[in-house]
């Protein structure tokens, strides 16, 4: 037994826990640049179109225990569009998620862009339509260094909103 | 396999010599690495009980209710707050180096797999625990912790809307998913503390406590630790700032950076392809199919003492079968069986000296006998004046030389004292060695310390009182000591001839 080789093994158990569990730091992000998180979930339109119904023929079919909608249950894809200062960044279809792929589609993004002026614009097109776009919004905005800026979109309240 | 193996246990050796030499071999951490795990998770229990009181678990006040116990309460909650991350590091030292000890020294093939698979899903836990816990500090790490895990757990196929939403920004901060955290690190430690018992189901008389010097230093260098240079947090979380330099605990968190680097989806992969190699690692290559040790009822008594010395809980007492005054009867269960030979060591009727009938112990290896062994200790011992009773898995290679003869046991706890007594009164010997694995580490858990106490007459079966000690040298030594074992073997036989000189 040898009680100095023994203080400098604790010391140096010591050490490596005191050091490693705080250090060295790591750099996740550059406090230079902003970060623009882009989220949204929202549920595009079928593939096929329901065919309507008339209420007698809906009340039939609620006493037999039949579906009510006539339609396959299928959604198209969201396509999500995001320019800054008339680039196109961002370019991208979501699949709606669901086995039948009947629910909402997520889209989730997060990328680094330098601080300052820019504009934005983020489209979305959830429906048949071949070209344009559904929904389309345009904003200057002064980007913050370390700063998240974030774009979200509910169809309910008119669409996209920066923040 | 067997390559990296023999150059992880030849590593590990030379690291451990530094630590013999510093605690001696009966306090050397190494040699209880589990039992170390299990304190600093008691530890970490314990002052994670102590900081509850104090903690509010809600995510508005939680970064407050840490500052208050950081620095209000600096000597008391602040010193069980930097005790709790310090234990917890703790842990994941020894738990790392106990996986690789156990594998280097091929602890886990064969019908040893089992501890090596429930320790699987252990240090899944140990994660899980430690990261929830950086997660209630709700400083900016935790943020970025938050933020860096929710992503990550939306590259799996499962949740509709991302999770990381939760997270999205100031205004849909939401405490649902922060109460799950908390719920995760309360029921995390319990699980992982029933999963820590499952681990040890087939070790009778697990080592779960360290030996007291190195109990108490532990514990006293973290202390000292939590004073000087104490746990705190980093900024307070604001789901509007983008982290940017974190302090980072890199025992826990050393996997994150690899998120900025590989696609989540692929980290997942990897993750669970590691495990897969991990799970699979006891059959890599199988074990070579050694039969187990056989009861042979004639012989048995129901004395229990096999059942009292095997390390693995592999015999059961069960009620007398064959109608004989007994009480019970040990029955081995092939599948726990190691094949280590203990039981036969401990089986009193395990004696050379026995003359009526073929000599056959109520407990034995099939392939290697106690009769054998009787043969092999008979035959050609006229030359050999020291016999050394060595086990399979030490390095014993070097010692033959003349007027020495090793004699190879799976592990010396099989050797019956009676063998000691019988090979010195009839003369085969003028002096035994016992040559086994180091104290406390003992490939086969117990054979060493069950040699020792049956030899120092302390234990059953005794040595019998009229042996001569001077005659008998019990050598412990870890692996890799040749050298250290020749020295002893040159002092024992320069001992045995001052005792004939006399
Ligand atoms: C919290 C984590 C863990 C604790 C507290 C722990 C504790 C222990 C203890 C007390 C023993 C018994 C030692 C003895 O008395 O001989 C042991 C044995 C063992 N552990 Fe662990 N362990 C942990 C994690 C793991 C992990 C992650 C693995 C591997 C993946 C593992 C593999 C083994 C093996 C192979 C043995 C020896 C089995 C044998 O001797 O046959 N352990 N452990
Ligand atoms: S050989 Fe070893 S593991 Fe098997 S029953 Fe005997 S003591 Fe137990
Ligand atoms: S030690 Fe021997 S006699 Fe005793 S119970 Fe076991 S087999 Fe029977």
């Amino acid at each position: 037994m040898n009680k100095v080789v023994q203080a400098l093994l604790y010391g140096a158990f010591a050490a490596c826990i005191g050091y490693l569990s705080a250090a060295p730091t790591y750099q996740y992000a550059d406090p230079e640049l902003a970060v623009i998180k882009l989220s949204l979930n929202h549920a595009a339109d079928r593939v096929e179109e329901c065919t309507k119904l008339t209420p007698q023929q809906i009340n039939e079919r609620a006493m037999k225990g039949e579906p009510i909608n006539e339609c396959a249950r299928a959604r198209r894809p969201l396509a999500v569009e995001l320019d800054v200062d008339g680039t196109t960044v961002l370019s991208l279809a979501a699949i709606p998620s669901g086995l039948w792929n009947d629910g909402p589609a997520s889209v989730y993004e997060r990328f680094a862009i330098e601080a300052g002026a820019h504009t934005i614009t983020a489209r979305l097109r959830d429906s048949a339509r071949e070209t344009g776009w559904d929904y389309e919004y345009s904003e200057e905005v002064d980007l913050v260094p370390g700063r998240y800026f974030t774009i979200t979109f509910r169809a309910g309240n008119g669409g996209f909103a920066f923040r | 396999m067997e390559l990296i193996k023999r150059a992880l246990a030849r590593a590990f050796a030379r690291f451990e010599a530094v630590f013999e030499y510093a605690f001696g071999q009966r306090n050397t951490p190494f040699a209880c690495l589990g039992a170390l795990g299990w304190y600093f998770y008691w530890i970490v229990a314990a002052t994670g009980v102590y900081l509850y009181i104090f903690f509010d678990t809600g995510i508005t006040d939680a970064y407050a209710s840490v500052e208050y116990m950081t620095h209000d309460q600096w000597y008391a909650a602040g010193v069980m707050r930097s005790l709790h991350r310090y234990a917890s590091d703790a842990l994941v030292i020894v738990v790392v180096l106990h996986i690789f000890r156990e594998f280097a020294f091929d602890r886990l093939r064969g019908r040893r797999f089992f501890a090596w698979l429930t320790g699987l899903p252990l240090l899944a836990f140990i994660y899980i625990c430690g990261i929830s816990g950086y997660w209630l500090v709700w400083d900016q790490l935790a943020q970025y912790i938050a933020v860096a895990t929710t992503e990550w757990l939306d590259t799996l196929p499962v949740f509709g809307e991302p999770i990381a939403n939760n997270f999205l920004d100031s205004t849909t901060l939401g405490g649902r998913f922060f109460t799950l955290m908390v719920f995760i690190h309360i029921f995390g430690p319990l699980f992982m503390l029933l999963l820590m018992w499952i681990h040890i189901q087939r070790h009778s008389g697990a080592k779960v406590n360290p030996p007291r010097p190195l109990a108490i230093g532990t514990v006293g260098v973290l202390v000292v630790l939590s004073v000087v240079f104490p746990a705190v947090s980093q900024a307070p979380a604001d789901l509007d700032v983008v982290p940017a330099e974190l302090g980072f605990d890199w025992f826990y968190l050393a996997g994150y950076p690899l998120l900025d680097i590989v696609p989540g989806g692929q980290l997942w992969l990897y993750i669970f392809a590691a495990f897969l190699v991990l799970a699979v690692l006891p059959w890599m290559p199988p074990a070579k199919r050694v039969p187990a040790a056989a009861v042979n009822l004639e012989n048995c008594n129901g004395c229990t003492r096999c059942f009292d010395d095997c390390p693995f809980s592999a015999i059961n007492m069960v009620p007398r079968t064959d109608g004989r005054a007994y009480e019970s009867e040990p029955v081995v269960n092939v599948n726990q069986c190691t094949s280590c030979g203990i039981c036969a060591g401990a089986c009193p009727t395990s004696t050379p000296f026995r003359r009526s009938g073929p000599l056959q112990p109520g407990i034995e290896l099939p392939h290697r006998s106690i009769a054998d062994l009787r043969d092999e200790l008979v035959a050609g011992t006229e030359k050999a004046r020291v016999v050394i009773f060595a086990c399979d898995t030490g390095d014993t290679d070097d010692l033959e030389e003349g007027g020495v003869k090793v004699m190879r046991l799976p592990c010396v706890g099989m050797l019956p004292p009676s063998f000691v007594d019988f090979a010195l009164a009839r003369h085969y010997a003028d002096g035994i060695m016992i040559a086994g694995c180091a104290e406390g580490d003992c490939h086969h858990r117990l054979g060493n310390e069950w040699t020792i106490e049956r030899m120092a007459r302390r234990r059953d079966p005794y040595l019998r009182q009229r042996a001569d000690e001077r005659r008998l040298c019990l050598s412990w030594l870890p692996r890799g000591s040749s050298r250290r074992r020749q020295r002893a073997l040159a002092e024992f036989r320069a001992a045995l001839s001052e005792i004939d000189d006399e």
